[in-house]
């Protein structure tokens, strides 16, 4: 499993029932691309997130391919509207086989 | 063909017309108010030493663009909060052949450092000196922890002067440059008048005469060190007070102090004197 790796999710606690609300995400994460040397001239292999998918009650609201030229902790800001209270499940797919995830309850208020 | 031409440069200068209507006005004056409710003295009054040098101290980030300045407006949106964040937990981890770690001394970092950033470099009567914030925690490692010491501007050493930093945040800069610390203060101020290197330059030169103009492509600010330590969006991580020292004197194209050098203590002390009444601003976002 790569080292370090930190899920952070900020979102609102309540919303207006169908507001939209901003949603910042951020992974640490090393992204390592598999391009680079180490200092012998070995590869280093590859080890990346991805995919990032989003989730509220179960209905799709973002999904992402990323590719090995993003940047290290990987961060993604969006926009998502609240139909009903419920569950924002985020998760994140790493190269090794892990995945991580996180879950912010949003109430209606 | 000249047609052509002429139509192609008035393309640009409609592309420049635009880029130029949206780009919203450069803000010095703007607040600083991290996650909405830490406010942060960007601009005050010069303390009291720098009469005939400076009326108004300001922090580097009225300097920088709208779109710089904005990452430090949310702890979220601040990369330099990951290394800090990476710093809590070394802080309860214990290290060493004393089994001890920060924490069992030190109690939680939001208590037991609250307000140390505001007062270092100071006088230090255990040591007979003035000292640092990175010597401090090397003398903690090595005489409590029994730990290695850290590199004086590595990342381990930065990550955790930043999360020192980071629970005084809104604090006033102020350190003593009376009584034991005087002399020392005095061989800062010297330094910082010296002109170094090939340019001959002081730091005078640059972030007291000519700071808000331009050299080359870079905006000078008033070389504050209260932002300090900063995650420059130039290199992606976060850089130590001393370590940009170093930048600056090699700049001038002369030989840096060593990091933690007496000479580059008594800089730091002065520098830092000179922002006596700014906030505590670390880690701060910076270009």
């Amino acid at each position: 499993m790569a080292e370090g790796v930190k899920p952070r999710v900020k979102a609102p606690k309540t919303a207006a029932a169908g507001e939209t609300v901003v949603i910042k995400t951020l992974i640490s994460h090393q992204m390592e691309s598999g391009q680079r040397k180490d200092s012998d001239g070995t590869p280093i292999p590859r080890s990346i997130i991805n995919r990032f998918s989003v989730a509220f009650n179960g209905q799709n609201v973002i999904d992402v391919a990323l590719a090995p030229a993003i940047s290290t902790n990987p961060y993604f800001e969006f926009e998502a509207v609240i139909p009903e209270a419920g569950d924002m499940v985020f998760t994140w797919y790493d190269d090794d086989g892990s995945v991580y995830e996180d879950v912010k309850s949003i109430a209606i208020g | 063909m000249k047609t052509n031409r002429l139509t192609g440069m008035a393309a640009a200068l409609a592309c420049g017309a635009l880029l130029g209507g949206g780009v919203a006005s450069a803000g010095p004056d703007d607040p600083l108010i991290i996650n909405g409710d830490l406010e942060i003295v960007t601009r005050t009054a010069a303390p009291p030493h720098l009469e005939g040098h400076l009326d108004e101290i300001r922090s580097g980030w009225t300097f920088r663009s709208d779109d710089t300045q904005a990452l430090e407006l949310d702890d979220f949106d601040n990369p330099g909060m990951i290394f800090v964040e990476a710093a809590r937990e070394v802080w309860d981890t214990p290290e060493g052949s004393a089994g001890k770690s920060c924490a069992d001394c030190h109690g939680t970092v939001d208590e037991g450092m609250l307000g140390v950033r505001a007062h270092y470099p100071k006088w230090v009567e255990s040591a007979g000196e003035v000292r640092t914030v990175e010597q401090m925690i090397n003398a903690c490692r090595t005489s409590r922890m029994g730990a290695d010491e850290w590199k004086y501007i590595g990342s381990d050493m930065t990550q955790m002067v930043a999360l020192i930093a980071s629970v005084s945040r809104g604090m006033p800069v102020d350190v003593a440059i009376d009584g034991p610390a005087r002399s020392t203060w005095e061989k800062g101020k010297e330094i910082y008048y010296t002109r170094y290197g090939q340019l001959d330059l002081s730091c005078a030169n640059c972030h007291e005469q000519y700071f808000d103009h331009y050299i080359r492509a870079d905006h000078l600010s008033q070389g504050q060190i209260n932002g300090f330590p900063s995650y420059r969006l130039k290199n992606t991580k976060l850089n130590a007070v001393q370590d940009r020292f170093k930048g600056c004197i090699r700049d001038t194209r002369g030989v840096p102090f060593a990091v933690g050098s007496p000479e580059f203590v008594a800089l730091e002390l002065y520098v830092a004197s000179r922002g006596n009444g700014l906030s505590v601003e670390g880690p701060s976002v910076r270009n």
